[in-house]
């Protein structure tokens, strides 16, 4: 897998795959997409990253450990139900904010929060267990 | 742009009207042990915090699970549905006092593991995750035992798994590994099945919620197809109970991780197989219940004897511990076979007092273990010189786990055999009394090798065993480490003791849960409003 | 369509059952991996198969426009599938290095846990 041509094109085509997830995750809320596919995109970039250049620059790049992304990611999730608790509605109900930002009609919302977080935990799952798998391989 | 919340009516698909505070107890444990988890998780190169977090968390838990039993038991049952969404659409988080009560106990025990692990867990052992993935598996049982949707109930069921696998393979040593394989892949065929089960009762059904199933099931034309539901559910909830033919996962793995870990699984997972059994054979599915009464009561039989046989049979203390949960289990299961107010309420005073004495014994294995170095029974001996306080608890213990008074077991054993007489069940209940019978003996005999007697096998009977003076043992970390797991251990001791002494509040509780699981309307009243929301 | 989708669930199933009674550590994965797929098919069939809309509410409106397909399964499934995925993933990383500790992939050869001819437990006092 060690190829001049993949390792030259690994780093453009993980970013390009993050990016992509990130898109994917923002046009969840009315598109087909959203946290859990997203996160799985971001987590193959770096599977792909891995397998072209090794564990150890993954590791570098990402540089909070994947357990401890994957821990945001619930924590996040978690405190999105919470807003609810001071307007006196029951856990994880959705609350919107259209604030307008240059002229552009943004909706806002918990759910969003709640989405962004679930991005978070599915890429530091999956990609802690595929760093681990790699790193078998390499030793 | 849609039409927006604000403007529309939603009153046909939401709730509208507000949600008091105090029911945010109802989701409360969920959220706090999420949150020290992952605050542990982020965390997890600061291994001297770690602990204080857990015990904050934990303590926390304790507390508002003391709060909502208190609700439950002043206002009757409890539902939260998230998001505001109309029953049945919305995921419904429902409690009762059988729910309640489980919680709370098992946050007790999670504290006590908490403290326990002080001592018990290394700083590798922190790094890997003890103490989030203990806070993980309390959100996957806090949540189990709250829910009010029986597809809510499969997903806590895997989260408690995946933190449990976490705790079991802590160490990566050959043996945790060679366990973690066995308990893996047998607990994620029973949740599949779990899974099946619900499958095909939705397809028969067209509802999840817990309280809306057991009017559904009344309605159909054909009771048939739902038997095999019933089928299934018991025999994925078995497996996870670890009832007799399906139980073998439990002692090739339980045995193999730190025996914090052993300690806290010993205590609450089997239970939550209980618990899934008691809600879906007795609540959900009662007519089909019936049908399978029988096969649940010689399947208990079969549990509780073999589980003695079994731990009769090892000569590693930590084994023969995996064989009594075993044994236990077949108690709780002949009360479900019962399935009168009375033995429910039996059923569930065992489980509160098997939660905590069999992480109680595990506790004490654990430190005699560490006194002298070894779990085989043929090379223990001397504890009582060692340390009377330790052998002191291990009696106590012992007694409540045989069911002798004045110990938590002996009020649950009573309950449990009154009510298999009364129903006309004599042979379950002299099961239960020959069960307790062959445990008795086989943890008196743990007692007089391991504690009573001098020394280890070879040493001359009746000369105190000169043990090798553990250097470590004064050393102040050492003794700071010793200090968590007596209080833990003091803390379950003590609570059997209580349970022991003064059982009435305890069995009222359980009273009024087992009423609530034999007649629901009061669960159903309170996720679908009218009458019977108060017991 | 219900029918025909029985029959193939149960070959599924039949597939995996055959391969979980395998002794051999990895078909025992794929069986499990077969296992989840089959329940995920089961439970899309239990939520009755319709050619139906989907179901999207339009701008217009609160409630549905005429019939929908059931959305409720495929939210069943879509949990069903990310737990069963992730537990996989997890299953495979565990097996794997259960392999290169114990040396062995057979289920009957690895009993480091439970050791064969143990010595008994002393008999009596």
């Amino acid at each position: 897998m060690n190829t001049v041509i993949f390792r030259t094109i690994a780093p453009f085509l993980t970013a390009l795959m993050i990016l992509f997830s990130i898109f994917v995750l923002l046009r969840g809320h009315n598109e087909p997409g959203g946290g859990f596919i997203g996160g799985l995109i971001a987590a193959s970039a770096l599977a792909i990253y891995g397998i072209a250049c090794g564990v150890r620059p993954v590791r570098r790049a990402i540089h909070f450990h994947p357990m401890s992304l994957s821990a945001f990611g619930l924590l996040i999730s978690c405190l999105s139900g919470l807003p609810s608790l001071l307007t006196h509605v029951a856990f994880l109900k959705a609350h919107w904010i259209y604030p307008e930002i240059f002229g552009v009609d943004l909706a806002l919302s918990t759910v969003m929060v709640f989405d962004i977080g679930v991005y978070f935990v599915v890429l530091g799952s999956i990609t802690s267990i595929a760093l681990a798998l790699e790193e078998r391989e390499n030793d | 742009m849609a039409v927006s919340e604000h403007t529309a009516d939603v009153s046909h698909a939401m709730i509208t009207t507000p949600v008091a505070t105090a029911d945010w107890l109802v989701v409360s444990p969920i959220i706090i042990t999420i949150l020290g988890g992952v605050i542990c998780l982020m965390m997890r190169k600061q291994t001297k915090i770690q602990p204080r977090i857990a015990i904050a968390t934990l303590g926390l838990l304790m507390l508002s699970n003391f709060g909502l039993l208190a609700r439950v038991m002043d206002k009757g049952v409890i539902t939260m549905v998230m998001g505001q969404w109309l029953p049945p659409y919305g995921i419904a988080f429902t409690v009762d006092a059988t729910g309640a009560m489980l919680a709370l106990i098992a946050s007790i025990v999670a504290f006590a593991t908490a403290l326990y692990g002080v001592g018990d867990s290394d700083a590798a052992s922190r790094r890997y995750g003890f103490y989030p993935f203990l806070m993980l598996l309390m959100t996957g049982v806090s949540g189990t035992f709250l829910t009010g949707d029986i597809f809510n109930l499969y997903v806590w069921f895997e989260v408690l798994l995946i933190s449990s696998f976490g705790l079991l393979i802590l160490g990566s040593d050959k043996a945790q590994l060679d366990g973690a394989v066995k308990y893996g892949i047998l607990n994620l065929i029973a949740t599949t099945l779990f899974l099946i089960a619900t499958g095909y009762l939705y397809g028969l059904v067209g509802t999840l919620n817990m309280a809306d199933i057991p009017r559904s099931v009344a309605a159909l034309p054909n009771h048939a197809p739902i038997t095999t539901v019933a089928m299934l559910y018991l025999l994925a909830f078995a497996m996870k109970a670890a009832a007799f033919p399906v139980n073998f996962w439990l002692p090739a793995s339980y045995h193999t991780p730190r025996i914090a870990v052993a300690g806290v699984f010993a205590g609450l997972l089997t239970k939550v197989g209980i618990y899934a059994l008691m809600r879906t054979m007795v609540m959900l599915l009662p007519v089909h219940h019936a049908l399978l009464a029988h096969v649940l009561a010689v399947v208990a039989v079969a549990t509780m004897i073999s589980g003695a046989l079994g731990a009769m049979a090892q000569s590693d203390l930590r084994r023969a511990l995996g064989y009594l949960v075993i044994s236990s289990i077949g108690s709780m299961l002949a009360g479900i076979a019962v399935s009168t107010a009375l033995s429910l309420t039996g059923t569930i005073l065992y489980a509160i007092h098997s939660i905590i004495v069999m992480t109680g014994l595990y506790f004490v294995t654990g430190m005699a273990g560490r006194m002298s170095g070894t779990f085989a029974l043929r090379e223990l001996g001397g504890l009582y010189g060692k340390s009377p306080l330790l052998a002191l608890a291990f009696i106590i213990l012992a007694m409540s786990f045989s069911g002798l008074p004045p110990t938590s077991g002996f009020w649950a054993k009573v309950l449990l055999v009154d009510a298999s007489l009364k129903s006309d069940w004599p042979w379950l209940a002299g099961s239960i009394l020959v069960a307790g019978f062959l445990t008795t003996i086989a943890l008196a005999r743990i007692g007089l090798y391991a504690f009573w007697r001098g020394g280890p096998e070879g040493t001359p009977d009746g000369t105190a065993f000169a043990y090798a003076e553990n250097a470590d043992m004064t050393a102040p970390d050492v003794t700071a480490a010793y200090t968590g797991m007596w209080l833990a251990l003091g803390l379950l001791v003590g609570l059997s003791l209580f349970i022991g002494l003064a059982p009435d509040g305890l069995v009222a509780i359980a009273k009024t849960g087992a009423a609530g699981l034999v007649d629901p309307s009061g669960y159903i009243g309170s996720v679908f409003g009218g009458t019977g929301g108060h017991p | 369509m219900e029918a025909g989708f029985a029959v193939l669930i149960g070959f599924i199933f039949a597939a995996s059952i055959y391969l979980m009674l395998s002794r051999q550590l990895i078909r025992i994965l794929l069986g499990i991996s077969i296992l989840g797929n089959a329940v995920n098919l089961l439970i899309f069939t239990a939520g009755r198969l319709e050619r139906e809309v989907p179901p999207v509410i339009p701008d217009s409106s609160l409630v549905p426009v005429g019939a929908t397909a059931n959305p409720l399964p495929q939210a069943l499934i879509l949990t069903a599938i990310v737990i069963s995925f992730s537990f996989f993933a997890f299953l495979l990383v565990l097996a794997f290095r259960t392999y290169q500790e114990l040396g062995t992939d057979d289920a009957n050869e690895m009993r480091v846990a439970e050791p064969k001819g143990e010595a008994r437990p002393p008999m009596g006092y």
